[in-house]
C-alpha cells in the first residue's frame, strides 16, 4: 500500500495510507499516513460500526490539511486481536462410517447455502467447490494418517488454495450459526482451528507433510503461519 | 505472542523499496475533491478474474458494487471482518454518506483493488500496474485516494 501510495501521488492523485504495520510505513515512507493498530485484516477498525468508521476516515483525511510531508500520525484508538474462539454452533456426529470432518461439513452445508443465498457471494472455490469440501477434508484425513500428499487426489494439487476453501466454506456458514456482536479479529480463524474437526484435520496432515519432508511452501501456508 | 503480532513482526523486517524524491500533490478542498478507495484485499466482483498467488494486476470496482469477494491468498489475517462489513475494509457506505454531507466532493465512479502479498521487489506495480490503475483513476476525475491495507 505505501509504494502504491508513492505510485499514484506521482500521477496527480494525493494519498492517504491507513498502515497496519508500522515499521514499514516509516520504511517506505508514503506521503501520509494514519498507522492503525487494529486486527490485521480489518483497517477501518470495527465491522458495523459506523461512528468508528467515520472516526478513521475524519483523522485519515485530516491529513491532507498538511503543508508538506511526509506525514505520519497514529490512531489513538488499539484494537487487539481477540484471544479466544467464537462461540458456534457444529453440527452432531451423523455418520460413524466417514472421518468427523467429513461428517461435519457435509453437516454445515445448508448453513453455508443460506449464507450464499444471502450474501450473493462467496469466495469458495479456488481449488473446490462447496459440494467437494467433504471430499477433500477425507482426502487431508488419509494425509494426517500417514498417506503420501500426491497420491490422494486433492484437485489441482494446490493444498494452500484447497485449505483455503476449506476454511472460507466453514466461516462463511458460521456466519449463519453465530448471533450476536461481531466477532472480533481472529475469532473466527481460533474457532476453525481449535473447536472444528476440519481445523484440527489440516493441521494434523500439515504436520505430517512437514514430518515427512514435504517442501515447505506446500505445507506452511495452509494455515496461518502461527500454527 | 498472537497471529497479529507474529505477522506485524515479520512483515517489519520485510525488505522496503525507497523513494528518494516523493512526488507531493497538495490537493484542492475535501469538498470539492473526488474520492477512491484504493485497497490490497483482492476484492473482485463474482464475474471479474480470480486473484491469482503473486497477481501483480488489479481489478477495478464499480461504485455500486457490493457483493465483492476477497480473493486474497494470505491465511495470515481476519476475513471474516469483511464478510460481517465490507466498509471494514471497503468504506464505500461511508464516502457515500460523506458525499451526501457534503464533507467530501464526490465518490470516485470506480475504485481500484490490487493483492498484497506482492513479490519482493514490487517493480510491476511500481512501475506497470500501479501507475495504469492511478491513470485509470485519474481518467474519472479522482483527486484523492485513501489506501486501505489488509
Amino acid at each position: 500500500m505505501s509504494v502504491l501510495a508513492h505510485v499514484f501521488e506521482a500521477a496527480g492523485i494525493a494519498t492517504v495510507v491507513l498502515s497496519s504495520v508500522r515499521e514499514m510505513a516509516a520504511k517506505v515512507s508514503p506521503p501520509r499516513t494514519l498507522h492503525c493498530e487494529f486486527p490485521l485484516g480489518r483497517p477501518l477498525g470495527i465491522p458495523g460500526d459506523p461512528v468508528f468508521q467515520h472516526d478513521v476516515l475524519s483523522r485519515a483525511f485530516a491529513l491532507l490539511e498538511a503543508p508538506s510531508g511526509p506525514v505520519f500520525v497514529e490512531h489513538p484508538v488499539v484494537i487487539e486481536a481477540d484471544g479466544q474462539p467464537v462461540a458456534c454452533s457444529l453440527p452432531p456426529r451423523f455418520d460413524a462410517s466417514v472421518p468427523p470432518a467429513v461428517d461435519e461439513a457435509s453437516g454445515l452445508r445448508k448453513a453455508y447455502d443460506r449464507s450464499l443465498a444471502k450474501r450473493g457471494v462467496t469466495s469458495v472455490g479456488r481449488a473446490v467447490q462447496a459440494a467437494s469440501i467433504p471430499d477433500v477434508l477425507g482426502m487431508l484425513h488419509a494425509v494426517a494418517l500417514g498417506a503420501d500428499w500426491t497420491t490422494v487426489g486433492f484437485p489441482g494439487g494446490n493444498t494452500t488454495a484447497i485449505c483455503h476453501d476449506i476454511r472460507t466454506y466453514y466461516e462463511e456458514a458460521a456466519l449463519e450459526l453465530v448471533d450476536g456482536p461481531a466477532p472480533g479479529g481472529r475469532a473466527m480463524e481460533d474457532w476453525f482451528f481449535d473447536r472444528t474437526e476440519a481445523g484440527g484435520t489440516v493441521l494434523a496432515a500439515r504436520a505430517a507433510m512437514r514430518d515427512a519432508g514435504v517442501k515447505f511452501p506446500i505445507w506452511f501456508y495452509m494455515t496461518p503461519g502461527q500454527r | 505472542m498472537n497471529g497479529d503480532q507474529a505477522m506485524r513482526t515479520h512483515a517489519a523486517l520485510l525488505p522496503a523499496p525507497q523513494f528518494p524524491d516523493p512526488a507531493w500533490v497538495t490537493p484542492k478542498p475535501l469538498t470539492q475533491s473526488t474520492v477512491a478507495i484504493v485497497t490490497s484485499a483482492a476484492l473482485h466482483a463474482p464475474d471479474d478474474a480470480r486473484f491469482a498467488a503473486g497477481d501483480t494486476g488489479y481489478r477495478l470496482l464499480d461504485q455500486d458494487s457490493r457483493n465483492l469477494a476477497m480473493g486474497h491468498w494470505s491465511p495470515n489475517f481476519d476475513h471474516m471482518g469483511f464478510k460481517l462489513d465490507l466498509n471494514v475494509v471497503y468504506p464505500i457506505d461511508r464516502l457515500e454518506e460523506l458525499a451526501l454531507r457534503g464533507v467530501i466532493g464526490a465518490v470516485a465512479p470506480r475504485h481500484v483493488s490490487f493483492a498484497g502479498n506482492q513479490p519482493d521487489d514490487v517493480s510491476t506495480i511500481r512501475l506497470d500496474t500501479g501507475p495504469a490503475a492511478a491513470a485509470e483513476l485519474r481518467r474519472d476525475g479522482v483527486d484523492v485516494a485513501i489506501f486501505t491495507p489488509v
